[in-house]
């Protein structure tokens, strides 16, 4: 059996049964990277050795029939915003180049825990702040469909390596739509859960009243057994909520005759592709014969949702990363002058173009003069944007769209033009403003063969509902199993 | 609403960023036009709402839950928090001399 052709679910399951072994799953990701990774460019750099040593005591626990969970032995790979003891963190970022964390996130450590083996570190737009994965400082990934595309972003590494199956599992982070979106592009399943569900200490902060960690996956299963590992208090996240994680693995064979979904009509207007939204209708379609019954709703202020983050995301970001002054860690610049002086060179020669545009644009939102205008209104049409999915949810169970409006894009085609690279997170960024789950799904492909996603939003600490929706939809189509044909291994 | 170069010069300064010409060109137009769509928000009527600062538990049972003991825990150790340090001495991160 070659174990990286399995699903995460599937391989967790062969592990159990003693079908494979922890150290030939490595063996197969490892030579899936070799073989493809050159092309994709989804991984910036790997921990064969910790691997190595994680995969042998996974096998020495499984023989023993003592395995730490369902995740033991599984090969996952760490969006590059992770902080992981001794290891090189950049976050995509020239500024972070070469700086090892001296503590791991509390993400890592539940991973650790469970058993996984934690194989290398993903590529991403620079500080999470992209759709395409283009603003990373270390080259750009390639969609894994057809190598010209983008994977999406800014958690695109993460998505192509599960995409080409060169892990079964990775985690991202999502802000505006960052694991949902490139989910959607390249044909795998994502989940933004709940804001407060998973604990952000040791992730490199972006906005931090948006940012929330999540899976990758091929299926909705092997999401949700990643989610369960990492879900929960940590008490080195203020928000991280204290309620209890339910187990996700077991919502994916809950019964969904009889669920109600919501589908706005302010989602599927102008901009959107007619091929994405024929096959987001025929995802709909496939929910009513599963016993489902789809509602018309309105989210009258979700049309604002791009205007809105891109005040208050980039508000909180100028703010955050405010830490990269060329004292504590990451680069200096060698022309330094005054303190002064100092800070303003290194942070124009570590940060790209995209984050010195957000900066600026936060910066400007909350300076003098301009705070009341755009700060503050942003966070009152934020609030409005809420109150309509709380109130859709007094009527429906969880709501429909489309992931993104258009399949892969190429690469370079919306570089130079913000605002359109903004506008692909249209039906993404409404869940982190109003703090809701979102997961990401295969709902088809295009005539050209590029996969389509849509998108189920739920209830506050509501992910049950849409791992069963989304996982009793998978079972009524192959999508998940189609893999893209790359470069001979 | 168009922002120019000086006002860009401005924020960059609040934002310690010291761009080039060039990109101080470029910023003016590329967030004068992403200001422009962002007027949007003026056209929603936000008359007697709340500003949402953050979507976080509502359940205030919940909130309470969340607090801590408030106990002192281990800090990272010295040498460790120093050792990304661009410049630094033994036991203290160095930069430029403020005061002559």
């Amino acid at each position: 059996m070659d174990p990286s052709s399995l699903s995460l679910g599937a391989l967790s399951d062969a592990l159990a049964r003693g079908e494979t072994s922890a150290s030939s799953a490595l063996d197969a990701s490892l030579s899936r990277i070799r073989a493809h990774d050159g092309e994709v460019k989804a991984f910036l750099r790997l921990d064969e050795a910790g691997a190595r040593k994680a995969a042998l005591g996974a096998d020495e626990r499984r023989s023993r029939k003592a395995p730490l969970s369902p995740l033991d032995g599984v090969p996952v790979g760490l969006k590059d915003i992770f902080c992981q003891r001794g290891i090189e963190t950049t976050c995509g970022s020239k500024i972070l180049s070469g700086w090892k964390a001296p503590y791991s996130a509390t993400v890592v450590e539940r991973l650790e825990r469970a058993g996984a083996v934690l194989v290398g570190k993903l590529n991403m737009d620079e500080f999470a702040m992209g759709s395409s994965t283009e603003n990373s400082a270390f080259g750009t990934t390639h969609n894994p469909w057809d190598l010209t595309r983008t994977p999406g972003g800014s958690s695109g590494g993460s998505a192509a390596a599960v995409a080409a199956r060169l892990v079964p599992g990775t985690l991202g982070t999502d802000t505006g739509g960052s694991i949902r979106q490139p989910a959607s592009l390249v044909g795998c399943v994502g989940m933004k859960p709940t804001y407060g569900r998973v604990s952000r200490f040791g992730v490199i902060a972006f906005a931090s009243s948006l940012d929330q960690v999540g899976p990758f996956a091929q299926d909705v299963r092997g999401c949700a057994m990643l989610l369960s590992a990492i879900s929960g208090r940590d008490e080195r996240d203020q928000t991280s909520s204290a309620r209890a994680v339910p187990d996700f693995t077991s919502s994916c064979a809950r019964d969904v005759r009889g669920l109600r979904i919501g589908v706005p009509q302010e989602f599927f207007g102008e901009g959107l592709d007619p091929e994405v939204e024929k096959a987001v209708r025929a995802t709909m379609a496939r929910f009513e014969s599963l016993g489902c019954t789809m509602k018309p709703i309105s989210l009258p202020t979700a049309p604002h949702a791009i205007a809105t983050y891109y005040i208050v995301a980039t508000a909180e970001a100028s703010s955050n990363l405010a830490r990269y002054d060329g004292v504590r860690f990451g680069h200096r610049t060698k022309d330094v002058g005054s303190l002064v002086e100092m800070y303003g060179k290194t942070r124009d020669e570590g940060f790209g173009a995209e984050v010195k545009r957000r900066i600026m644009l936060g910066t400007y939102a909350l300076s003098a003069g301009y705070y009341d205008a755009y700060y503050i209104r942003a966070q009152k049409v934020r609030a409005l944007i809420q109150r309509d999915f709380l109130r859709a949810f007094a009527e429906v169970d969880a709501v429909i769209s489309p992931t993104s409006p258009t399949a892969a894009f190429k690469l370079g085609e919306k570089l130079d033009d913000p605002l359109a690279m903004y506008l692909n997170d249209i039906y993404t960024v409404p869940a982190n403003l109003a703090g809701l789950p979102g997961l990401s799904a295969p709902a088809g492909f295009t005539s050209s063969g590029l996969p389509i996603g849509y998108q189920l939003v739920g209830r506050p600490w509501d992910e049950e509902t849409l791992f069963a929706l989304a996982a009793a939809h998978e079972r009524t189509t192959d999508f998940h199993t189609r893999a893209p044909a790359l470069g001979k291994a | 609403m168009a922002i120019d170069r000086a006002q860009v010069r401005h924020v960059a300064h609040l934002a310690r960023l010291s761009l080039s010409a060039a990109e101080e060109e470029k910023f003016a137009i590329q967030l004068s036009q992403v200001l422009g769509y962002i007027e949007k928000l003026n056209a929603v009527d936000v008359t007697g709402i709340e500003p949402l600062a953050f979507a976080g538990d509502q359940d205030p049972s919940q909130a309470k839950a969340a607090l801590r003991d408030d106990r002192a825990l281990p800090g990272l150790p010295r040498e460790e928090a120093l050792s990304g340090a661009p410049q630094r001495d033994a036991q203290a991160f160095l930069v430029p001399r403020i005061i002559e």
